[in-house]
């Protein structure tokens, strides 16, 4: 089980103070709240027996360093430097000298302890309020010792929550197509990492083409395009046992593959004689069901959250343009109407909005627009880029983006990138390979 | 008000910085491109003497043009006299779309190739179509006239 390891979390304290901190992502964050990570203490036995089992010299900054980290990759938090924090890690863990974290501005304070207990890792930590002089939680973990990066991002989910008020998106992985080689002869492969980059892995070999992997709810499986035996189709793969095979059994290319939300379908496009149209098959009975029929190229569907709306796009206005209709075909609706073409309509988690892929005059936009079509909001512009996804709770879009690497426009490279829902914090997300396709799983622990 | 002033001046150096790119990668002038459409022989190889291999495409265009109909005929009539042959049309899509949409297109373009064939007496169980949209481009430059290399329908022998 890849994603189900044995996690024990148990909450130490009630949650007895309100919050007087509050962090608001709904606008970009020009000022991102000043906090203290304070490393995670740790005594001597278990830092040695950690050091053995992990290789890491002191588990506890590790731990801290990764929490660190997503807080600020997330442009909200501004985690302060280490070297102006006045109290031992141990001490702040039991009772924090406010006047101490408040003096270097720190607004909020967290702190930990890691223990080694029955050959299980231990982490309890805490966060404070430092302006109020308050616990504002207090949480502890066991789980075994290599689930150690997960605890830092599960960490990072429960302060952002705690702080924002929303879900968080740490404890989450990213499923994307590793590329190499040259442009006209692209080697490409499917890859899956933790959201922060860690823990590469590849699940193809790279003898045939892939493309466009996306997870199911569980994060289980993942569906996505191969061109294996030169025979585009779609394919699902059980990451946890490596087992592959081609979804349906169609007399042609099929392609952009997403799951419905219940995880029981696949919704695709199938080619046939110069008209793609969309499908749905049904996983557990294999009913293949067409949901479009229209001389028009229909494709890139996504479902709506609750399922009942699909949204795609189709050229049937003579260019590519997002539609919505009912999951069962009828009622389609062109929803964009500004100037350019719109493609890669992706429905946000929320339900509230749809993000897509942009073409006007030479450039291409990652933008977000309500379910209606109104509202459009353009968040990033360049040269190529495209295939949004969002994170679990809707405030981040990753997507891929194409440079040419000199400025003759010779060679290029193609890397992940994320942009806040604002519109803010745009960020290179770094890879071992160029990438593209990326994919965002839902929160691993819930 | 402070902000905006940031996003403008932002917006006016991104601008910038396009503009000179855009300069740069259109000094390449080799082949000839007309209405959009690729009119010359680099990477064009041959099926038999006289008989191209491929057809090219306007942007976001999957009909034929007059000369690709001309290039089409010329493969019918090498097809009619060499019976036993079997091709496959690859379809394909310059980079300036998004993938899953280039992937209908390209199977649309081999698919128009496909359909003026068999007028042309071929028989469909001789051809077999595969679209590989932008991700097998002949010509890996970033301007106009790679883009219209790219965006075609190849013959290519299957046995």
């Amino acid at each position: 089980m890849l994603f189900r390891y044995l996690f024990i979390l148990l909450i130490l304290l009630p949650i007895k103070s309100f919050a007087l901190i509050e962090v608001d992502i709904t606008r970009g964050n020009l000022s991102p709240l000043p906090v203290a990570v304070s490393p995670l203490s740790i005594d001597e036995d278990s830092r040695n027996s950690f050091k053995k089992i992990l290789k890491k010299e002191n588990i506890g900054s590790e731990i801290s360093a990764i929490v660190e980290n997503n807080l600020k990759q997330s442009g909200l938090f501004n985690p302060l430097n280490k070297d102006a924090f006045l109290q031992k890690p141990d001490i702040a863990n039991l009772k924090p000298r406010f006047e101490d974290w408040n003096l270097i501005k720190a607004q909020a304070l967290i702190t930990g302890k890691v223990t080694f207990v029955d050959e299980k890792l231990r982490v309890e930590f805490r966060l404070w309020d430092v302006l109020a002089g308050k616990e504002m939680m207090a949480l502890a973990f066991t789980t075994v010792p290599s689930n150690w990066r997960r605890v830092g991002h599960i960490i990072s989910d429960k302060v952002y929550e705690r702080l924002t008020g929303e879900n968080g998106y740490f404890d989450t992985r990213i499923i994307y197509v590793s590329e190499e080689g040259p442009k006209t002869n692209r080697i490409k492969k499917l890859a899956i990492m933790d959201q922060d980059g860690f823990n590469n892995k590849y699940l193809t070999l790279g003898n045939e083409l892939v493309l466009t992997p996306r997870f199911s709810p569980t994060n289980q499986m993942v569906t996505y395009l191969s061109y294996f035996k030169n025979l585009p189709r779609v394919y699902l793969l059980d990451i946890e046992t490596g087992m592959q095979e081609v979804v349906g059994d169609f007399p042609g290319m099929t392609f952009a593959p997403r799951f419905s939300p219940d995880g029981k379908k696949i919704i695709m496009s199938f080619a046939e004689n110069g008209n793609s149209d969309i499908y749905t098959m049904d996983l557990e009975n294999r009913i293949v069901e067409r949901i479009t029929n229209h001389p028009s190229i229909d494709t890139s569907p996504s479902f709506s959250p609750d399922g009942k709306q699909i949204t795609f796009n189709s050229d049937r206005s003579k260019y590519q343009q997002i539609y919505i209709m009912d999951s069962n075909g009828k009622n389609v609706k062109r929803i964009s109407f500004g100037n350019g073409l719109y493609g890669t309509p992706v429905w946000s988690p929320r339900g509230d909005l749809i993000a897509f892929t942009k073409l006007h005059k030479g450039k291409f936009y990652i933008g977000v627009m309500r379910t209606d079509g109104t509202g459009e909001r353009l968040l990033t512009e360049n040269f190529y880029q495209e295939a949004p996804s969002w994170s679990p709770n809707g405030r981040v879009l990753i997507f891929y983006r194409e440079t040419k690497t000199n400025s003759k426009g010779e060679g290029f490279s193609a890397k992940l990138w994320s942009i806040d829902l604002t519109g803010y914090n745009e960020k290179m997300v770094t890879t071992e390979t160029d990438a593209s396709d990326p994919s965002w799983s839902s929160l691993l622990t819930n | 008000m402070n902000l905006r002033k940031i996003f403008k001046n932002g917006f006016l150096i991104l601008l910038a910085s396009l503009v000179l790119t855009a300069c740069a990668t259109q000094k390449k002038t080799t082949g000839q491109v007309e209405g959009d459409v690729y009119t010359g022989s680099d990477s064009v190889e041959y099926l038999a003497s006289g008989v191209a291999d491929r057809v090219f495409f306007a942007t976001n265009e999957t009909v034929l043009t007059t000369a690709s109909r001309e290039t089409l005929r010329k493969q019918a009539a090498w097809l009619r006299k060499n019976s036993k042959l079997t091709v496959v049309l690859e379809g394909h899509a310059d980079e300036r779309g998004t993938r899953e949409y280039n992937l209908a297109i390209g199977e649309r373009r081999a698919n128009s190739a496909k359909d003026y064939l068999m007028t042309y007496g071929i028989s469909s169980d001789r051809i077999s179509v595969l679209s590989y949209g932008k991700e097998r481009p002949v010509d890996s430059g970033t301007n106009p006239l790679a883009w219209s290399k790219n965006r075609r329908s190849v013959t290519v022998k299957a046995n």
